[in-house]
């Protein structure tokens, strides 16, 4: 069929079953736009910033297991937009992003609005696209949708010319796709992978690693039947919170700067890593010559690059976790689960001498309190998402999780302003649950000008600002680490964030006691409309433990005791 | 493991298209690589091109350097070369009032020739490996060079 190049997009969008768009007009993509108004196969959310289109398409994506889309101008909406980009592929987050460009003849130009967007997203995309013939759309559009959903998932940015949206070109969605040189890695060797078991059966301190390609692969049930038939104890990173339900009793807890004293505990003192999914960050591993040091490593990952890049591997199995470990479940008999009791004894002392806890107080309200008190009130029937900060820490710490694709933060680039978009795109994708957003009173002014989008598309959001006047992590590193200096970090000089959320047609609340906050939580959640709720926190407290940069995991700054009052 | 910064010689077949030579590069520059010399051409009746590419790096650097260049969606294929045969060509621009005959003799030796003589310069082309094209240059130091161009290696699995 013939047809423009925007209606091929519009086309090719309906063909992929996209059902939500996040987006910002501009000049060089009003002929998508155009045909965008034409139809109502999809809806189309209007965010106030294109940063914010991307971490919505990101936390749509990460909620529901679909291919985020999102679409932008040329110029300043695509440049605006990099930092989702960036921060979908350090966290292996399929999107695909579509923006406008300068008319072909005027590429290279210095034309208005005009910048080499493919040579920027070059470096933060897993694969990016010009098109410079209509007829090339559908091929294109399909491979990038290919891409972002398959191997190791990620954003694929595709950017077309004004002249090509117009174009006239045969339309055909049913193409094969023959991507020569792509072809992911989807099954695990069997002999690699039987070696593993025979590895886990011998081993006296075996540990799962469970990291966020777990959860990207759908395989979190699948891995709890394998911890469970193993018997084997669990460390999760913080991008796999959810795999365990936290009432696992073979779920240790987080590990890493921030994890608990258990967690970093076994992970020192395992003798058999298995790795999920997982890609041995700096912030999980903290000094790389010390962690699990006296450990072999099995390492299962959808990405070669990621196996042995930082930790060698001495079972390297690349493929997809679920197929791998739906094979490690039929070899899994000749594990028995009764030789790791002593091990499971030694973590279970681990966490009787530091639990992972905060100290109360009866006057203050502590961050954790609320973290745990919105556990409480709502636990499973919330979707948590954070903003970049202490708040995400100790949300990450306290919530009490119970499935998968239940926690959506930004952990590899760390982007504040990203919690709001992405907790209104967990809305859209999941409009049963009540969408949460733990956020800080630094990381909430990046981006709120969604207060509009929530308002106008009905994504009630509900923004929680555990509000230190501090941007509270960077100010925790100065007290530590910093002789005190607070440089630029007390941020008291603040809006009404009350009268910011009414400003908008959202709904305030402002808080100083439990109470308080109960009851604001309680008629947020009733009234269904986004809010934020300014909670006045402790000012000072620090996120513990804490593994110092570049110190070994088993190095911990620890929660003081403190005598009961 | 073997963290010492040895030189070896990668080749990839990447498809041919826009901005793919970028990829590559920006891999390397992004990722901290060294790129000590680069070939590319099409390879001949094919939607191939041949990149060779000369780096150095630790053993787990090089691993690195060879999976990252799989990642990229355009890479069809990636040598790490251990057994090689490697060719480097340097074309040499000389005054015309040097001495000729000890240029060619050179030239002789190291699998070249005089491939152009004008009124004021001669040029020289040898083809070696980029070791003994390191030796060659040294050798005609004295014979006051006045222009030098290296091609870069390109190589083959013996």
């Amino acid at each position: 069929m013939q047809m423009s190049g925007a209606q091929m997009v519009i086309e090719a969008l309906i063909a992929e079953g996209v059902e939500r768009v996040f987006g910002y007009p501009g000049g060089a993509i009003m002929n998508v736009y155009d045909e965008i108004y034409k139809q109502d196969n999809f809806q189309h959310i209007l965010t106030r910033h294109e940063q914010a289109a991307v971490h919505a398409a990101e936390g749509y994506a990460k909620a529901s297991g679909k291919v985020g889309v999102s679409m932008i101008t040329s110029g300043p909406g695509f440049t605006n937009a990099v930092t989702g980009l960036a921060d979908a592929y350090m966290d292996s987050v399929p999107l695909v992003v579509i923006s406008g460009q300068v008319p072909m003849s005027l590429i290279g130009t210095d034309a208005f609005q005009e910048i080499d967007a493919v040579g920027i997203s070059r470096s933060c995309t897993k694969h990016n696209y010009l098109v410079t013939d209509a007829k090339d759309l559908p091929r294109i559009l399909k491979e990038a949708f290919y891409i972002a959903r398959t191997g190791r998932p990620g954003p694929v940015h595709v950017d077309i010319p004004k002249d090509v949206t117009a174009q006239i070109a045969e339309f055909d969605y049913n193409v094969a796709l023959h991507l020569e040189t792509y072809k992911p890695h989807v099954n695990g060797n069997p002999r690699q992978i039987k070696k593993a078991m025979e590895a886990i059966a011998h081993a006296k301190r075996p540990l799962f690693y469970l990291g966020g390609g777990v959860i990207n692969a759908n395989a979190a049930y699948e891995v709890r039947d394998l911890v469970h038939a193993t018997g084997i104890p669990a460390v999760e990173t913080f991008m796999a919170r959810g795999t365990l339900s936290y009432d696992d009793e073979l779920l240790i807890g987080m590990l890493g700067m921030h994890g608990s004293y258990a967690a970093n505990m076994a992970m020192s003192e395992t003798d058999l890593v298995i790795a999920l999914g997982a890609r041995f960050d700096d912030r999980v591993t903290g000094k790389l010559s010390e962690f699990a040091k006296n450990a072999a490593i099995i390492h299962v990952d959808i990405d070669p690059a990621s196996i042995s890049k930082l930790v060698n591997a001495n079972y390297p199995i690349v493929g997809d976790v679920k197929n791998v470990v739906t094979e490690m479940l039929k070899l899994v008999t000749i594990v028995e689960s009764s030789r790791y009791e002593p091990w499971r004894e030694t973590i279970e002392n681990f966490e009787e001498l530091h639990p992972l806890t905060f100290h109360e107080d009866t006057e203050n309200i502590k961050p954790q309190w609320v973290v745990k008190r919105v556990g409480e009130l709502l636990g499973d029937d919330a979707n948590i998402s954070t903003d970049v900060g202490q708040h995400q820490m100790w949300a990450a710490q306290f919530y009490p999780f119970t499935r998968p694709r239940q926690f959506i933060s930004s952990g590899g680039l760390g982007t504040m302003g990203f919690g709001f978009p992405a907790a209104m795109g967990v809305k859209a994708a999941v409009p049963q649950k009540t969408s949460i957003n733990f956020t800080g009173d630094g990381s909430i002014l990046m981006n709120c000008q969604e207060l509009m989008t929530a308002v106008e598309k009905n994504l009630p959001v509900i923004n929680i600002i555990l509000n230190n006047n501090f941007l509270g992590m960077v100010r925790q590193w100065q007290t530590l680490f910093y002789d005190k200096r607070h440089s630029e970090t007390d941020l008291s000089v603040q809006p009404d964030f009350v009268m910011l959320a009414e400003a908008f047609g959202g709904i305030g609340y402002r808080v100083s006691t439990k109470e308080e906050f109960d009851a604001a939580l309680k008629d947020a959640v009733e009234r269904n409309i986004v809010a934020f709720i300014d909670v006045k926190v402790e000012r000072f407290e620090n996120v513990m433990p804490m593994v110092p940069s570049g110190g070994s995991l088993f190095n911990m700054m620890l929660l003081e005791k403190k005598e009961s009052k | 493991m073997n963290d010492n910064n040895e030189r070896r010689v990668v080749s990839v077949i990447v498809v041919n298209e826009a901005s793919v030579l970028s990829r590559i590069t920006d891999l390397f520059s992004g990722r901290g690589y060294n790129i000590t010399s680069l070939t590319v051409a099409p390879i001949p009746d094919s939607k191939y091109s041949r990149l060779t590419i000369v780096t150095s790096g630790s053993v787990r650097v090089i691993e690195q350097i060879t999976k990252q260049l799989h990642k990229l969606i355009p890479v069809l294929r990636v040598y790490e070369h251990a057994d090689l045969v490697e060719k480097e060509m340097a074309l040499v621009k000389f005054p015309i009032t040097e001495n000729i005959s000890d240029i060619s003799a050179i030239c002789d030796a190291y699998n070249g020739k005089i491939v152009n003589v004008g009124n004021e310069v001669v040029i020289t082309m040898v083809a070696d490996e980029p070791k003994r094209v390191d030796h060659y240059l040294e050798a005609i130091k004295k014979y006051n060079p006045k222009e030098i161009v290296r091609s870069g290696a390109v190589a083959l699995e013996r």
